[in-house]
């Protein structure tokens, strides 16, 4: 049972939590423009980032200007959205296949995101004219599209879905090490395994701006379609009889989590975990209905990927470690205790 | 007429599971839907309440048919109480109730006092008000069942279509819940096994053999010895009570 459930106030207990998710945001992401190799303090971090926005005209040193403003702040805010949209599609994905180990990932799309990342790295198709990210954005829609054929456009039912992403992600992880092994190098192997495992290191404004617009556009149309959502608890045929039109919702949103997905992994990366968990923390403290679940979801998203950014580049002096492996040691405590705590009374 | 059926067909490969079957049902009028088990009465029900498509033939609800008819429409009208539903999302009782809210409410309408309402006064119906907050998981068979029957009724249906509605429930809520589909001012077709009940609370029964109409008619004209030895392969003893819908079956042994 989730902590909201005797509140018939629920509203306003989901306003307090937002209010309180934003503040906490705003400082992680203040602390993750602050933290790092070369460390700022947290006033000259407020003058830069109003100085960014046009704000104001304070009177600070080019370099800190640049490093809060060009670098972390971008950064950061990527990393917000990232979890955001991440662990939106977790939360929807675990509706619609009516499975509680469903994650962005199920569908094929990582596996598709990186055999079209390795086929530009190592195979150079393209030519340099396609950047990585283009090449895991169409591997990722390819891989999508042979879940969406295999499915009948995701109408075969939940099951028959997740296997039709499982034969996905098979055959295009085959294709990324048969790639990685007969025409890469040591080296090349080495940039796509991190690549593999997450990395806001070259992230800027302008996948910011790329960003922003699919997430929100994309939670947005989940919002609308929230209460057809909960419709689906008692599986398709139910959701059918309470006039939810299936077919069609199941498209749709299949087709926006791809969509955010994808964005996401041709940006960073695949960064597990956070899709998988955050959705069943945010259940646990707003309940399983999604109007409120989406904002949650989205809310503690942001905030664990961005401290698990901020973890990653202070963990190892002089070294990134790849927000995938952190977003795990971080997350499998904390996500233990909710387990623990939420496991049922015998 | 509220529901009529006309030539419904339905199968999957090789088979024909509802073979040319026709119905209809009068306003305020509950039928009851027997026969033995994969006789089918649920691929009927289903057929009926539009959550399959006849292969041929076609069905009208309140003289619309429903091919036609955008599913949240339908849904305003016809409410669907499963045989078996399950869910493995931590919901509540009430949760589950306010989904039957779903048609009438719009993309971004909030919860509203009527809702309310409708919610409360149909976890009444079915005795479980003292249960709202608990978490559906935890519910016994039959009190499941009884939740399910508060979200139809949470739609505000005029038609309601219910597979077994019975089955879980202890003697008292299965005359409790049979009685009130009765009395609802709606149209119902049940489908059930327990003969003396579809008896007592039937104001007629269509019986189904092998996805066909076999009979159709009030309790005492359907329910025959004769009817009971070839349907159900019983042999059983069929006494008219004094007064009519009393009509009392006794099974024997051999
Ligand atoms: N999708 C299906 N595929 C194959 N056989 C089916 C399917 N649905 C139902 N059946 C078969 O059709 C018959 C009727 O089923 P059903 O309508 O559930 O019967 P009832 O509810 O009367 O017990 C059964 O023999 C069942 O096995
Ligand atoms: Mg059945």
């Amino acid at each position: 049972m989730s902590i909201a459930d005797d509140k018939e106030a629920g509203a306003g207990w989901l306003a307090i939590f937002l209010g309180l998710a934003l503040i906490v945001l705003a400082v992680a992401v203040a602390l993750a423009a602050a933290i790092g190799d070369y460390s700022i303090g947290v006033g000259t971090v407020f003058l830069a980032v109003t100085n960014g926005l046009g704000l104001t005209a304070a009177d600070i040193p080019p370099i800190e200007q640049s490093v809060v403003w060009d670098l972390r702040l971008s950064r950061a805010l990527v990393a917000a959205l990232a979890g955001a949209g991440l662990a939106i599609c977790g939360a929807i994905l675990q509706a619609l296949l009516r499975n509680a180990l469903a994650e962005p990932f199920v569908l094929g799309v990582s596996a598709g995101a990186s055999t079209g990342a390795v086929a530009v790295i190592v195979l150079g198709i393209g030519a340099g004219s396609v950047s990585l990210s283009m090449g895991a954005f169409a591997g990722a829609f390819a891989a999508f599209a042979m879940v969406a054929l295999l499915s009948n456009g995701a109408t075969s039912g939940p099951n028959h879905t997740i296997l039709a992403g499982v034969a996905a992600s098979q055959l295009f992880n085959a294709l990324t090490s048969y790639i990685v092994t007969t025409s890469g190098n040591a080296q090349q192997a080495r940039d796509v395994m991190f690549w593999l495992l997450g990395s806001f290191g070259g992230v800027r404004w302008p996948d910011f701006q790329l960003l922003v617009v699919v997430v929100f556009v994309g939670l947005a149309i989940c919002l609308l379609m929230s209460r057809s959502l909960d419709a689906f608890t008692f599986g398709d045929e139910d959701a059918a009889a309470l006039g939810v039109p299936v077919a069609r919702i199941r498209l749709i949103l299949f087709g926006v989590t791809a969509m955010i997905t994808a964005t996401i992994v041709s940006m960073v990366g695949t960064i597990g975990f956070v899709g998988l968990v955050v959705p069943h923390a945010a259940r646990y403290v707003v309940g399983p209905m999604h109007l409120r679940l989406l904002p949650a979801c989205a809310a503690v998203g942001a905030i664990f990927l961005v401290l698990a950014d901020i973890a990653s580049r202070v963990v190892a002096e002089q070294q990134t470690i790849p927000i995938g492996v952190v977003t795990a040691m971080v997350g499998v405590p904390f996500f233990a205790i909710i387990l623990y705590r939420a496991r049922p009374q015998q | 007429m509220s529901i009529s059926a006309h030539n419904l067909v339905w199968g999957v490969r090789h088979k024909t599971i509802v073979a040319d079957v026709s119905l209809s049902v009068a306003p305020g009028e509950t039928l009851g839907l027997i026969g033995p088990n994969g006789s089918g009465k649920s691929s009927l029900l289903r057929l009926l309440a539009g959550l399959k498509q006849p292969l041929s033939g076609r069905v009208e609800i309140l003289g619309q048919d429903i091919a036609r008819v955008p599913r949240r429409t339908l849904a305003r009208q016809v409410a669907f109480v499963q045989q078996n539903a399950a869910t493995d999302t931590n919901v509540s009782v009430r949760d589950v109730v306010r989904l039957g809210r779903t048609p009438h409410r719009s993309a971004l309408s909030g919860w509203s006092a009527a809702d309310e309402a409708v919610v409360s006064a149909a976890l009444e119906r079915v005795d479980m008000t003292g249960h709202r907050a608990q978490a559906w998981q935890t519910l016994s068979g039959g009190e499941r069942q009884r939740v399910h029957i508060a979200r139809a009724l949470a739609q505000s249906p005029q038609v309601m279509f219910l597979d077994e509605p019975t089955n879980h429930l202890d003697i008292h809520h299965q005359i409790e819940i049979l009685r009130m589909v009765r009395d609802l001012d709606l149209t119902s077709i049940v489908a059930l096994h327990d003969l003396n009940l579809a008896a007592m609370f039937c104001d007629r029964i269509v019986v189904l053999k092998a996805g066909a109409v076999v009979d159709c008619g009030t309790p005492d004209a359907v329910l025959t010895e004769t009817l009971l030895r070839d349907v159900f392969r019983v042999n059983a003893e069929v006494c008219a009570g004094p007064i009519p819908c009393q009509t009392h079956i006794r099974f024997k042994a051999a």
